[in-house]
């Protein structure tokens, strides 16, 4: 059993906002994921705030509190410089999660003298190197030392077994499974590991059956290792080098899905992942991220996301600062232009995996496949797919979203001031431009009593000012309306007073018309 | 088949092939090779369906795999095109299969599913730029109906290559505005909208005339008449009984 020193930044998502949003950190501050608190400052636990709570709760316990969105991925790149500063004094270093990282205790242990003198000099070199703060666990694995390191202790050789017995089950981190097993009487990390092995990995299932190991303490070499065939890394070289986020976004899921289809057509899965870019000046970077699961092809595309975003955030600050700093780890390493992805601790696992894009289907398959191709022609944007949400005019009640990002929930409220159906079938992207007149030839308009001034007679489509005066008129043969639509009136720069008609054409087309502040529009055509 | 069957139980009764099914708990899951293809109403494999009130205007009931129709943008009507396009997807789509629209920023997709198109199966490339007859032929690999909206006249040659790649790969090309060279185009030939009166009522329905005329069998005018919204009585697409396993 090796022994595993790992590195941990407490309340890493606190930390990641101080450093690049530049938030005091000495101030209550607290992070909200799906709001609820994730993380928050000591300044914050004194007052009250814990992890859990709603946004709203926190803010009653703390008024002063300064709330902050969740970013994964700015948690990550804050995490880059961490790593690197301590891949300095220590080679071979894993990143668990940003905000952790493990490395093998038993190297600079024997460079230090100690493990305690190696402990403290790691975190002396990243506090100066970056300014945070870290405490370090030693123990024999990574899941151990993991916990070990929220108390800063240095298990000793062999301890392990003992230090993991108490602690509460909620620490394998694994929420259906803890609540579960709670309910079954389950209570500490001691009494699941006193389970008998085969019987957890029948009734509970193969990352069970892992965890089940970690909380043993035992060799956490997974199960059924076996050789893997070697051709299950995968490639890709860009064309024009990566140097921008969405860019290395796309990759990064296209890079995924390809390595998640070898291994399930293997029949396998990977617990670790390793990421290598080769960049345009020539320097080669490498991270193995490891995770004390099954990685899932979710978890493998936002793995390489946020590392390729801690190398590009290293490049760009780099560019900015403008100087050639000594240390290597500083200097600027260029847009990437080859990257690879390496699976490692792989598990023989036939069971069902969800793929990255839901359930799979052969036209499906076929149709994700040239969609791709075509998003690789022009950009991840260009191609996109519809979802109806809650809106009141057409063009409100369709959201375009990206192919291959997740869609938004159908609307199912009722909305009132929605237009009836049938939907216009065309609905131009700015609106057009038009001019109503009423039988005596003066510009229409409605009172603030929603009463209109005139019978709507004739139409003008304005065109550009020079040809107006050549423009026909066309004859307005039925029309209903006003229908108003009094939106966001909270919100000075959103709020939208605008009515709405129907209009009828001598030559038979149908038109919407809006109009808002005076200005008449043609947003939908009936064709 | 039945030979098959009766090497491995020896005990099989008079009765054939659909006894065996029937004592299996087999039935509705075997069936002829024949109803694979051939739906009562001629839909299957090769063919795509269509809304029933525009299958007299396909001379095979239906849109054939790698053919190419386009639908003009002016007809003997003024207007109506892109209401056409829907209804010519809306069965297709409702039965399950992949569209994509390249070019038509301005495509009303309320609309679009009002008549009965999926969503969730349809993608768009609304500004394809000057490239998009390469981003057409990517998307005729893998969808099964793609429309092409061009910006201009289409040459000649252009649209007979993507035919062919149509042709070629199974899928639909629908060819939206000035398109030669098609089996079939469909034009709107009128029907104006009804329900608004003199400040009161609303757009209610109209009827949707369209007509085609085309090359080979398709040579002869015809016309049919959709009603937007449709009745909600007819569904986009008719299932109709797979034949049954008859001995």
């Amino acid at each position: 059993m090796t022994r595993m020193m790992v590195v941990w930044c407490p309340d890493w998502p606190v930390a990641a906002a101080g450093l690049i949003e530049g938030v005091s950190v000495h101030e209550p501050v607290a992070v909200l994921a799906a709001n609820r608190v994730v993380a928050c400052s000591p300044a914050a636990r004194v007052e009250g705030v814990r992890r859990g709570l709603r946004k709203r709760e926190a803010q009653s316990r703390c008024p002063r509190l300064v709330v902050l969105e969740h970013d994964e991925a700015r948690d990550a790149r804050a995490f880059e410089p961490v790593v690197a500063a301590v891949e300095e004094l220590a080679p071979g270093v894993e990143v668990v999660r940003p905000g952790a990282c493990a490395l093998a205790a038993r190297g600079p242990s024997r460079y230090f003298g100690s493990e305690a003198a190696a402990a403290e000099r790691i975190v002396e070199h990243i506090a100066q190197a970056c300014v945070v703060e870290a405490q370090i666990g030693v123990a024999d694995g990574v899941f151990a030392a993991g916990l070990a390191a929220r108390t800063g202790r240095l298990v000793e050789p062999g301890g392990t077994p003992a230090f993991l017995d108490g602690i509460d089950i909620a620490a394998l981190d694994r929420p259906e499974l803890v609540d579960l097993l709670r309910r079954l009487g389950v209570g500490t990390l001691g009494g699941f590991a006193a389970l008998p092995a085969a019987d957890v990995l029948g009734r509970f299932g193969l990352d069970a059956a892992l965890a089940h190991r970690l909380a043993a303490g035992r060799d956490e070499r997974p199960l059924a290792a076996r050789r893997p065939p070697p051709d299950l890394d995968v490639g890709q070289t860009f064309d024009e080098p990566l140097d921008r986020v969405d860019a290395a976004a796309f990759a990064a899921r296209q890079l995924a899905e390809r390595l998640h289809e070898r291994l399930a057509g293997h029949g396998l899965a990977c617990t670790r992942l390793g990421i290598a870019a080769v960049t345009e000046h020539g320097a080669e970077l490498y991270r193995t991220w490891r995770h004390d699961g099954l990685l899932t092809a979710a978890g493998i595309a936002d793995r390489v996301r946020w590392q390729l975003d801690g190398w590009l955030a290293r490049n760009r600050a780099a560019c900015r600062s403008g100087y050639q700093p000594a240390l290597v780890s500083e200097r600027r390493p260029g847009a990437i232009v080859r990257l690879r992805l390496y699976p490692d601790g792989v598990v023989e696992y036939a069971g069902f995996q969800l793929r990255l894009w839901g359930d799979a289907g052969e036209e499906r398959d076929r149709a994700h496949r040239a969609l791709t191709r075509v998003q690789g022609m022009l950009g991840p944007d260009a191609v996109v797919t519809a979802a109806l949400v809650g809106g009141r005019d057409p063009g409100d009640r369709i959201r375009l979203v990206p192919w291959g990002d997740e869609r938004p929930e159908p609307a199912r409220e009722p909305w009132p001031g929605q237009l009836h159906e049938p939907a216009p079938a065309s609905v131009p992207r700015e609106p057009l431009p038009v001019d109503v007149f009423d039988e005596t030839g003066a510009p229409l308009g409605v009172t603030a009593r929603l009463a209109v001034t005139g019978t709507p007679a004739g139409l003008v489509f304005a065109g550009p000012p020079g040809r107006r005066a050549a423009a026909v008129v066309e004859q307005i043969t039925g029309w209903a309306g006003p229908w108003p639509v009094d939106e966001r009136w909270w919100a000075p720069d959103e709020v939208s007073r605008r009515v709405r008609f129907q209009v009828c054409l001598a030559d038979g087309r149908a038109l919407l018309l809006t109009l808002e502040s005076g200005l008449w529009s043609a947003t939908g055509v009936y064709d | 088949m039945a030979q098959i069957l009766t090497l491995k139980r020896r005990t099989v009764s008079t009765g054939g092939l659909s006894e065996l099914v029937r004592s299996h708990g087999l039935t509705g899951l075997v069936r002829p090779a024949s109803a694979h293809v051939l739906r009562s109403d001629g839909v299957g494999e090769r063919i795509l369906p269509v809304l029933p009130e525009l299958r007299g205007l396909f001379p095979a009931g239906g849109l054939r795999r790698g053919s190419t129709v386009a639908v003009a943008l002016r007809g003997p009507g003024p207007f109506g095109a892109t209401s056409v396009l829907l209804a010519l997807l809306a069965a297709a789509s409702a039965a399950g299969s992949w569209c994509a629209v390249v070019g038509m920023p301005s495509l009303g997709l309320v609309a679009a599913a009002e008549l009965g198109i999926a969503l969730e199966r349809l993608a768009l490339v609304p500004d394809p730029g000057p490239e998009w007859p390469s981003v057409v032929a990517a998307l005729l690999d893998g969808i099964d109906v793609v429309v092409a909206a061009p910006p201009g006249p289409v040459p000649a040659t252009l649209a007979s290559r993507l035919a062919a790649r149509a042709r070629q790969r199974g899928s639909v090309l629908v060819g939206y505005g000035q398109w030669t060279g098609a089996d079939l185009v469909l034009e709107t030939a009128g029907g104006g909208w009804s329900g608004l009166d003199q400040g009161r009522g609303r757009l209610s329905r109209r009827a949707l005339v369209v007509s085609r005329h085309g090359r080979g069998a398709a040579a002869r005018p015809r016309e049919a008449t959709v009603w937007i919204p449709r009745d909600p009585a007819t569904p986009p697409v008719e299932s109709a009984p797979l034949l049954e396993a008859t001995a």
